[in-house]
């Protein structure tokens, strides 16, 4: 017999039984079922057959993996880890090294300690997997995998128990977590990331507009009913014809593809001279598409500081927008910025390739009239008077295709207006430059929000005229002008119309407005919950001046205030056989202030016939009781009845207690 | 240091004595080692959130911290007004454990789960209460000298739920356990000679020699039944072997009448060997030591008092 020190006894050390071992491959697996979507193929391979070994070794008993099975399988995965991602560090390769721990981890199942070890890791792994996604969805089972490991954790400390048990018991404890994590979300001070500088692979696999735009580049990403931003304007929205929101301005032209010119490299800063006009604000929260650019109305009067704008009005952010973002923007709509162009910007505007697309160039001299004015509305004259088909399935084209769509298919969708009217405009020695962007937005009923999406992107022309500046015109809206009233539901018939823009199905619509408005309060409010969302909120609910100390005190006092409360909780009286013996108390109490008190070493019999001896007026009622009080403590009396009766008792003790007058 | 934290703690809340209900100033709670581990694992992802701004993972480390609090107020009440009482134990001879019996009360309509109770050179024992369950928990502690034996204090202590906090709280019992001095092993028989042979003067005829049968009775030794005579009548009742010595002869055993080789403490250990085999015998029997005498006499209650007097001779009562 070994003398032992007084401290604790060493827990750690306790060997795990199988019912623990299965709680924790049962952790492994939910920690790990949230990264299949992502983790690259060989390593979901020897996850899976090295959980399925452990399994085996747990049903069927088969013979566990030895030291040097572990270490071979530890080297090759770091080294297929460091082939798959190029290097061994950073978010990508470490989630697939976390991962490969908690998988070899279930083969060293020996004490409790190994337990804690596999459930903090499972921790771990849920809250990387918040690195890919952050839908409700994901929430809602990274919730049930977090209840799984809470009850593996209960396993691991409490007496045996049902799996169901557990799993109650762990839903029971988060519950009761829940207002600390309230509090804790509302009023941490949060502070803008990153705190160190990010790995590269942080941010991949986004869609939107790009820097250039050939055929087809456009309708491809109109095919998409994903949104690109959402807007909220302080105040009514305009009309969607009026929303036309601003991207990258693509000035330079190589016969096919249109490009960002020089123009969109020169940036000042804030905007490049004032913009007269009522402005109307709105906040814009974007959705990440991994480009510097940012999207508001033309044409833009207020920036916040850390946007700037480019010399053809293109606003620009400092990195890519890799998360969702929210900027305050005003606008004027219908202002004509660069009425002071200078000369080298308008010389670029005017470019066109040496030679190609003859017939175009023929036809541009014929459009030359006295007034530039009067040229672009010759130019819109030939789109609306000749048969152009607006269509989201235009033929291929070949060499000199602006030729060969003005003058032989005439189907195209707006990128093709909107490059052969600009084609056209130069070619008739205007300056002209195609912007890209997105035109329209719908309004969803349910949160105001006007949400646009990547199906509302959009090309249209800027004709520059001396005198006015750059004069917006959209060629589009000369062919088909619902498009631009009505978005692309109003396609000819027969077209593919993007589903989501499709208005017969009413209910349909009404249901996607419910869902999208949800997920947007789920991304204003709960992802997108940073420092200025933090501040807005706190300043509705009346805090002046919210500032981190002011919110530290706040954060103190509540967690402390759901402390005590919770305190409160555990140490309350609880339970049928205590509220037994507090009615039976109640009887002395109502007796103890006129001397009639129960002795400690009494029993409750006894006590009935000292009393009855001592005061017979007494004696019917309290006799009752103590018969009650013994036959529910010591009897088959149910304890709920009795106390009930006791109660009743004491009442009528309580009044019968002072001594009757002689 | 850590002792003197240890004792200084002890000294918080009020007496330990039994008995003893935890009240809030009793219990304390602490992180466990896996209760520090979390702590760490939780900064570190807090760091990932900010990092990545993470807005769930704020939730998420938002979430484990409050069940961080609820499992030290869970710990706390797996304890808070729980009862422990004592009853005294069991004598034992020395070399056996002795057992501490303490009970734990829980009046809640609530189990207490995985509670510890442990004592300086006792294992510790780990019990689960049901909802209003009285349970007794022994804790065993190995004798070595004779005497009496208090135990140390006890520190009744739970980490559940969760395993992260460490609720305890002390207690010092009463208690104090008679260790009998141990019987001699490979000792001489039983002197069953004329008086004034070594230790042992028998009064009246030698207890080994047979005199009659009678009817048996319940309390009878069962070396005593006369097996054989009652395997030849299977019908009839047992019978028991009468002896001249358990009759009449009273056996007297004296410290003073052993070996001076022997030192004080194989003194004795003999003469409880002896006790034993005296009382397995059915003899009456009579304790003689310095400045004590127990008249002969034979029974449960003689035999416990003839113990005691060994067990304390010498030693402060």
């Amino acid at each position: 017999m070994k003398w032992r020190r007084t401290t604790a006894p060493r827990v750690a050390a306790e060997p795990l039984d199988q019912s623990r071992i299965a709680w924790l491959m049962a952790v492994a697996a939910c920690a790990l079922v949230p990264h299949g979507s992502h983790l690259p193929g060989w390593l979901i391979a020897v996850a899976a057959l090295l959980f399925t070994w452990r399994v085996a070794q747990w049903k069927l008993g088969w013979p566990g993996a030895s030291g040097l099975v572990k270490l071979l399988v530890v080297i090759a995965c770091c080294a297929g880890v460091s082939l798959t991602f190029g290097r061994l560090f950073g978010r990508e390769p470490g989630v697939a090294l976390l991962t490969l721990m908690l998988v070899l981890k279930l083969h060293e199942l020996r004490s409790t300690r190994d337990g804690h070890t596999v459930v903090l890791l499972g921790y771990f792994m849920l809250l990387t997997a918040f690195l890919y996604s952050q839908t409700p969805a994901m929430a809602a089972t990274l919730g049930v995998s977090m209840t799984v490991i809470t009850a593996a954790l209960i396993a691991l400390t409490g007496p045996p128990a049902a799996p169901r048990a557990l799993l109650r018991h762990a839903v029971w404890l988060l519950a009761q977590a829940l207002p600390f994590m309230l509090v804790l979300f509302v009023l941490f001070p949060r502070v803008p990331g990153p705190l160190w500088g990010l790995p590269l692979d942080a941010w991949s696999g986004t869609s939107g507009l790009s820097d250039s735009m050939s055929p087809g580049s456009i309708s491809q990403l109109s095919l998409s009913g994903a949104i690109a931003f959402r807007a909220r304007f302080e105040g009514d929205a305009p009309p969607a014809r009026d929303l036309y929101w601003r991207g990258p301005v693509l000035s330079a032209f190589d016969g096919r593809t249109w490009r960002q010119g020089s123009s969109a490299q020169r940036i000042g800063d804030g905007v490049p001279h004032p913009v007269p006009g009522r402005a109307l604000a709105y906040e814009v929260t974007l959705e990440p598409h991994n480009r510097n650019w940012l999207f508001a109305l033309e044409t833009v009067s207020t920036l916040p500081a850390d946007v700037r704008v480019s010399d053809d009005w293109q606003l620009l952010g400092r990195d890519g927008v890799r998360t969702r973002r929210r900027d305050r923007f005003e606008s004027v709509l219908g202002a004509r910025p660069g009425i002071e162009e200078w000369s080298g910007h308008l010389d670029a505007a005017r470019q066109l390739p040496r030679d190609g697309n003859p017939r175009a160039r023929q036809l541009a001299q014929t459009l030359r009239a006295a007034s530039p004015a009067d040229t672009v509305e010759a130019g819109l004259r030939l789109f609306r008077r000749e048969a152009f088909v607006y269509t989201l399935t235009p033929p291929l084209l070949g060499e000199d295709g602006i030729d060969a769509f003005l003058f032989d298919t005439r189907r195209g969708f707006c990128e093709h207006y909107a490059g052969a009217f600009v084609f056209l405009m130069r070619a008739a020695g205007l300056p002209a430059r195609v912007v890209t962007g997105y035109q329209g937005g719908e309004r969803n009923e349910v949160d105001d929000y006007v949400v646009v999406r990547q199906s509302d992107a959009h090309a249209w022309a800027e004709v520059w005229l001396e005198g006015e500046g750059w004069r917006r015109v959209d060629p589009t809206a000369a062919i088909l002008p619902s498009r631009i009233e009505r978005g692309l539901a109003d396609l000819p018939a027969g077209e593919p119309v993007p589903f989501v823009a499709r208005v017969d199905l009413g209910w349909l619509r009404s249901l996607r407005h419910q869902w999208e408005a949800a997920n947007n309060a789920w991304n204003q409010w709960v992802l997108s919950y940073d420092q200025q969302k933090q501040r807005e909120l706190l300043s509705r609910l009346g805090m002046s001046q919210p500032d981190w100390r002011l919110m530290t005190i706040w954060l103190a006092s509540l967690c402390a205030l759901f402390a005590i409360a919770l305190t409160l909780w555990a140490m309350r009286r609880s339970g049928s056989a205590d509220a037994l013996a507090r009615a039976w108390s109640g009887v002395d109490r109502a007796l103890r202030p006129a001397g009639l008190g129960r002795e400690t070493w009494e029993g409750p019999l006894d006590y009935a016939a000292r009393i009855g001896r001592l005061r017979p007026d007494l004696a019917p009622v309290l006799s009752q009781a103590c018969r009650l009080y013994a036959d529910a403590r010591y009897g088959a009396a149910p304890p709920a009845a009795a106390t009930r009766e006791l109660k009743a008792c004491a009442r009528a003790l309580r009044r019968q207690r002072t001594p009757p007058h002689q | 240091m850590r002792e003197a934290i240890r004792r200084w703690l002890a000294t918080l809340g009020g007496s330990p004595a039994l008995p003893l209900t935890l009240d809030r100033r009793r219990i304390f709670v602490l992180p466990t080692g896996p209760g520090l581990a979390f702590g760490c694992a939780l900064l570190a992802m807090l760091l990932t959130a900010i990092n990545y701004t993470l807005s769930l993972g704020f939730a998420l480390v938002f979430m484990l911290a409050g069940l961080g609090q609820v499992a030290l107020l869970h710990a706390f009440r797996n304890l808070y007004a729980l009862k422990l009482r004592e009853t005294m134990p069991e004598p034992v001879f020395a070399g056996q454990h002795a057992s501490f019996p303490l009970w734990l009360d829980n009046d809640a309509s609530r189990p207490r789960p995985a509670l510890q109770l442990t004592m300086a050179g006792a294992d510790p024992v780990t019990i689960d209460l049901a909802p209003q369950q009285s349970r007794a928990v022994m804790l065993r502690v190995p004798t070595t000298r004779r005497g009496w034996l208090s135990p140390a204090r006890v520190t009744l202590d739970t980490r559940y739920p969760l395993g992260l906090i460490r609720a305890w709280s002390y207690a010092k019992p009463a208690q104090r356990c008679l260790v009998l001095p141990q019987p001699e092993s490979g000792r001489p028989p039983l002197p069953a000679t004329a008086a004034g042979e070594a230790g042992v003067r028998p009064r009246g005829e030698g207890s080994e020699e047979f005199a009659s049968l009678r009817d048996h009775r319940a309390a009878d030794s069962p070396r005593h039944v006369a097996w054989k005579t009652s395997a030849r009548t299977p019908d009839a009742p047992l019978l028991t072997k009468q002896f001249e010595g358990s009759d009449g002869g009273d056996l007297w055993l004296d410290l003073a009448q052993l070996p001076a080789t022997l030192s004080l403490e194989q003194q004795l250990s003999r003469l409880t060997g002896w006790v034993i085999d005296a009382d397995a015998a059915g003899l009456h029997y009579g304790l003689a030591l310095p400045g004590t005498r127990i008249a002969p006499a034979s029974g449960p209650a003689h035999r416990a008092r003839v113990l005691r007097a060994l067990a304390l001779h010498g030693l402060p009562a």
